[in-house]
């Protein structure tokens, strides 16, 4: 058995196989078919201030290997969060990131100030890349100025793990991701869902409620890769990369461009089991090349 | 205790029930949960991305002893065609069970089951697990033609079979909401059950709700997990949105925000 411990930062994880936010609920959902403690870390749904009733039906159109969504951040806000859903789900046996938002930098703080209260949350991703909501969301991370002004404030209130979590519509990633190092941020994971679009021809219109989306899955997956790798040359600090990853070969392509651990989200709806089958990939692969630990393969693409 | 699992069946009969319908059953090697009437699957078509999502259908019958469920394949789309299409002995990976069940009626209940087109199959399913005598459930099933409804004649022993279609070329002419057993004495019903096309169960509710009578109907959204994780399928109720996945595909319709 291969090593499969990697820390990002001072993040320990047993593996480096973590669930996706939007893609795995609040864990419990998962845990309905496996015991959640097999990952390294699960992503919560994302979290706002308010409750958000999200976008009208419909939200999702399939679309050539993979799927456009426009949920928009649907959720009972973090109040809600903090007295129902985390006294259920804080003794899970795996890191519980959460997942924050916001329409303003002051929502984002307050969210953040909460969410750094409870001890059993091991992380914070900063979500500054959501395409479906009308304020804040991608918003604040398609510039550098305002990814740097939210993680700046959202570092100061914050004292746990903190990951910013990248927009893939943005001309330069690298420029955001060293803006967001520059302001403490201490780890990156992208890529979060390109802004998209699908029309149903025969009735001449647009199969989401919001027109645009965000696309996902298998058929972003070179894009995505290309931008870790890139993104893993700019910056110092660790990278985690999620964009169309369906299966262990996946899941180390995107290591050996860059990544210290990897996200698993659209493929969860194809299987909830395929995160659990990528980390005995992972393990199979390092054993079959005589790597002792993950760790040794993150960034190793030789050139 | 792991209450929902992802499991391999093997399809063990492909029977084309009429131009557009396929009964289709699956076997599993080991012994299969309790599956309620309303509860669905949410089935891997192929491992080809262009058909990316599973796509869900309702359990049409249960044959607990064999560990064989059956489901009725309507073709509606890619995903549907080719399902319709797949072979005996090929594989099929399911995530069951899923969603919430009906409420099943009380002992002396009379009922009215109402299915339309792919909503057909729960409400059979239903007709079989009543627990109720056979002229106390009454089962309307609406079509376009004679063409589209299926032989159920072997449900005869669970209740009374009426049918609507629209050109009358089987029992009466015109939608389920026009035929006499609807219209005639709604209120003589204990419960109402719907499952079909949207516009069905609108014009069934608006009837059922000025009645005064119970009705739970059962939808259809789009979906891309079906276990409560993407929230793309929800239906606006008063408890909110919620996904039909988890919190329906049963509703009551005075839970949801129809305008009717």
């Amino acid at each position: 058995m291969a090593d499969l411990k990697i820390n990002i930062g001072n993040l320990e994880l047993k593996n480096p196989v973590m669930t996706a936010s939007g893609t795995s609920g609040f864990a419990e959902e998962l845990n309905d078919f496996y015991d959640v403690s097999a990952l390294g870390a699960v992503l919560l749904k994302g979290i706002t201030l308010k409750n958000r009733d999200g976008n009208p039906y419909p939200r999702m159109a399939e679309t050539a290997s993979g799927m456009l969504n426009a949920v928009g951040l649907q959720n009972k806000g973090v109040d809600y969060f903090i007295e129902n859903i985390y006294p259920r789900i804080r003794n899970y046996n795996t890191n519980l990131i959460a997942n924050i938002n916001g329409s303003t930098v002051e929502d984002y703080i307050i969210v953040a100030e909460k969410v750094n209260e409870l001890e059993d949350i091991a992380a914070v991703e900063l979500n500054i890349s959501c395409p479906n909501v009308k304020e804040g969301g991608m918003a604040f991370g398609i510039s550098c100025p305002s990814a740097e002004a939210v993680t700046r404030e959202v570092r100061n209130v914050c004292s746990k793990h903190l990951m910013v979590k990248l927009s893939p519509n943005v001309t330069d990633i690298t420029e955001i991701a060293k803006a967001v190092e520059g302001q403490g941020a201490d780890s990156v994971s992208l890529v979060n869902t390109f802004l998209g679009m699908a029309i149903d021809a025969n009735k001449r219109k647009p199969l989401l409620s919001t027109i645009t989306g965000g696309l996902s899955g298998p058929a972003i997956k070179p894009i995505a890769l290309r931008m870790v790798w890139q993104v893993h040359k700019a910056v110092k600090i660790p990278v985690v990369g999620m964009g169309g990853i369906m299966n262990a070969t996946d899941a180390i392509e995107f290591i050996l461009a860059g990544a210290s651990a990897v996200q698993v989200g659209t493929a969860i709806f194809k299987d909830p089991f395929i995160p659990v089958r990528i980390i005995d990939g992972i393990n199979e692969y390092l054993n079959l090349h005589n790597f002792k630990s993950v760790a040794e393969l993150v960034g190793n693409l030789e050139i | 205790m792991n209450k929902k699992e992802v499991r391999e069946f093997i399809v063990v009969e492909n029977k084309r029930l009429n131009k557009t319908n396929s009964l289709i059953r699956i076997k599993s090697q080991a012994e299969i949960p309790k599956i309620k009437p309303g509860q669905f699957m949410n089935i891997e078509i192929s491992n080809c991305n262009e058909i990316f999502l599973r796509r869900p259908f309702s359990v049409f019958e249960v044959d607990q002893s064999n560990n064989v469920i059956s489901i009725i394949v309507k073709v509606l789309g890619r995903g549907s065609a080719k399902l319709a299409e797949i072979g005996i002995g090929e594989k099929l990976s399911v995530i069951f069970p899923l969603g919430k069940e009906f409420t099943l009626p009380d002992k002396k209940d009379k009922i009215l089951l109402i299915g339309g087109g792919s909503g057909t199959a729960p409400m059979l399913f239903l007709a079989k697990e009543s627990g109720l005598t056979p002229e106390n459930v009454h089962i309307l099933l609406g079509a376009r033609t004679e063409d589209d409804h299926i032989d159920v004649s072997e449900y005869q022993q669970y209740g009374i079979i009426h049918y609507s279609t629209d050109d009358g070329s089987l029992g009466e002419k015109g939608f389920v909401t026009q035929h006499s057993v609807f219209r005639n004495n709604l209120k003589s019903f204990d419960r109402i059950y719907a499952c079909g096309p949207d516009a069905m169960m609108k014009a069934v509710a608006k009837n059922a709700r000025e009645a005064g009578v119970f009705c739970e109907v059962s939808l259809e959204n789009l979906m891309a997990c079906g276990f409560g994780v993407c929230l793309c399928c929800i239906e606006p109720t008063t408890r909110g949105n919620l996904c039909v996945c988890t919190e329906g595909p049963v509703f009551n319709i005075n839970e949801l925000k129809w305008q009717i």
